[in-house]
């Protein structure tokens, strides 16, 4: 027992010797096969669920609406009835009668004009906000009134600037998304650690890679809660906006299908709004994890 | 001997609204090139102020500093500053830390694979090479702090400011770190001034000590020479009577002359 005693002597003897290196561990890689297993099971878990309360809430809706006389169509009829929206959402009969892909993509460009525009002057916006005291002073208070003004409240006034539907709408989507974008940059830019500041000084940025090399990744995680917030209200703001303006774009589809009495067509599209805006919103929120690179926390 | 860093009857005075308070007092210091200077005072004595006000990053309101005979007063990679809680961009791995400073320091003086070279050359007098391409959310805390001086150190700095470099380290790191320290500066002759508020890492370290008096209004009590011959081990001097005095001497200031008023 003696030896390994001095052993543990000499090492700790000479704290002063050279750095041990320090060596990098790798976790050791497990068999291809189990990861496709875990991963199967992992899918698994997640979709499983919602699958099931999805089949009981259609069969629960099924039950409700079966009834003769129901007001709601029940979902086989709806089935029934838009069987051929949903299978050909591509057919083209000149004017508003056209396939579901085409009302859905007229108001994704719409929403994707607006929303780059409200991205661009929100980030804008947001950093002035955020860097300079007076420009808070001076556009919070205002930021804070307007951006409890309803979507749909803007549509006349800018039918009245633009006397066309088109620019109108993505006017709507503009002002709708861009609050939380201003407000959320603000945030972000105002917490950037002192220190992250204190580094940039001492390297001797420009504010131009100021701008790029600290404040934009230092505020991303903040900036991108705007993005997808925006993302959010714009496409709740272009259906309704749509129903108003009236042509081509999925709004005024169902607003049409309404006045066609064509319930179940109402319901399709709904579902589409409904998977149109969490795509947008996995896209968003995606986009910022890339860019952020899993450093929103540290 | 000739004075490289030079702060001239420094005040410093907060004001906020009506109130003012006065945190610094008349600082005169002379650091000669080469030299390895401690600050040490009690917490809220104005020493990471003074730090702050010798980087550029705050202005004295009365007095200057003065690097080689000329006057700065805005921060400058000729004094890096190695930050108590290492302050590395999350955003970028090691090697880019480094490097953020390296291209703007050199971007006119060596070529982009000099560069390269050059960040490399100070991630390895810190032993850090290894861990290039890694994180700083990856790293461990004393990892991080190496990280921290090789950014320091690679833009060259005429002196090197370390503010608590090793506060937030456990004993074993610090120890560890405190040894790469003495050895760069053995190797590299910097010109060091570090804030500190552990005796045993001033006297270890520090050619001289400056001792502050408590706040408001710190002055500088006492500077105290520590003639060990370099290079030291820390063990040896475990026993070294002079080390021992050297100890005592500010131990006495700070525990006896100066103790640390705890405000009311």
């Amino acid at each position: 027992m003696n030896m390994p005693a001095t052993k543990i002597e000499v090492e700790t003897a000479t704290p002063a010797a050279v750095a041990a290196p320090v060596v990098a561990m790798r976790p050791k890689r497990p068999p291809r096969s189990e990861a496709y297993a875990r991963m199967a099971r992992e899918t698994a878990v997640r979709v499983i669920p919602p699958l099931v309360v999805l089949a009981l809430l259609t069969l629960v809706w099924e039950l409700v609406c079966r009834r003769a006389g129901s007001a709601l169509p029940p979902p086989s009829k709806v089935f029934k009835d838009t069987k051929e929206l949903i299978l050909d959402p591509f057919f083209d009969h000149g004017g508003i009668d056209k396939g579901l892909f085409w009302h859905l993509s007229a108001s994704l460009q719409r929403v994707a004009l607006g929303y780059s525009l409200s991205a661009i002057a929100g980030i804008a916006l947001g950093v002035l906000v955020g860097q300079s005291v007076w420009a808070m002073r001076g556009l919070d208070p205002l930021f804070q009134v307007l951006r409890t003004i309803p979507p749909l409240a803007w549509l006349p006034l800018s039918l009245a600037a633009f006397r066309d539907g088109q620019p109108s709408a993505i006017f709507v989507i503009f002002i709708t998304s861009i609050w939380p974008i201003i407000i959320n940059t603000a945030v972000g830019v105002r917490n950037i650690p002192q220190d992250y500041r204190n580094v940039a000084a001492v390297v001797q940025l420009n504010p131009l890679e100021f701008f790029s090399k600290i404040m934009i990744p230092a505020a991303a995680p903040y900036i991108f809660t705007g993005l997808r917030i925006g993302i959010g209200l714009s496409w709740l703001a272009i259906v309704a906006a749509e129903m108003l303006i009236g042509g081509v774009g999925i709004g005024f589809f169902i607003w049409d299908a309404w006045n066609s009495s064509h319930i179940s067509e109402i319901v399709l599209a709904l579902f589409y709004v409904g998977i149109v805006g969490f795509v947008l919103d996995r896209l968003i929120a995606g986009l910022g994890k890339v860019v952020t690179r899993g450093t929103a926390t540290s | 001997m000739t004075a490289y860093l030079k702060l001239d009857h420094i005040d410093k005075i907060f004001t906020r609204g009506a109130a003012t308070t006065e945190v610094l007092k008349d600082i005169n210091l002379t650091i000669e090139k080469g030299q390895y200077v401690s600050i040490i005072g009690h917490s809220g004595c104005g020493k990471s102020t003074l730090l702050n006000i010798i980087a550029g990053l705050t202005t004295a309101t009365t007095g200057g500093v003065l690097l080689e005979n000329r006057e700065v007063n805005s921060p400058g990679p000729d004094r890096a500053v190695v930050f108590q809680n290492h302050s590395l961009l999350p955003w970028l791995t090691v090697y880019e830390n480094v490097k953020l400073g390296v291209d703007k320091v050199f971007a006119r003086t060596k070529t982009r694979a000099e560069r390269d070279a050059w960040v490399m050359h100070n991630l390895n007098l810190v032993q850090m090479a290894h861990a290039r391409d890694k994180r700083p959310s990856e790293i461990s805390g004393g990892m991080k702090q190496r990280v921290g001086i090789a950014r320091a150190l690679a833009m060259e700095p005429k002196v090197l400011l370390l503010d608590e470099p090793f506060g937030a380290l456990d004993a074993l790191t610090r120890a560890h770190l405190q040894d790469s320290v003495m050895a760069l500066h053995q190797k590299l002759g910097n010109t060091i001034l570090m804030i500190t508020h552990d005796v045993d890492e001033a006297v270890l370290l520090s050619d001289r000590i400056v001792m502050m008096t408590n706040g408001p209004s710190a002055r500088i009590g006492e500077v105290l020479e520590v003639p060990l011959a370099r290079p030291r081990k820390r063990l040896e001097l475990a026993t070294n009577t002079t080390y021992l005095k050297c100890r005592q001497r500010v131990l006495e200031f700070l525990y006896e002359r100066h103790r640390f008023v705890e405000a009311a």
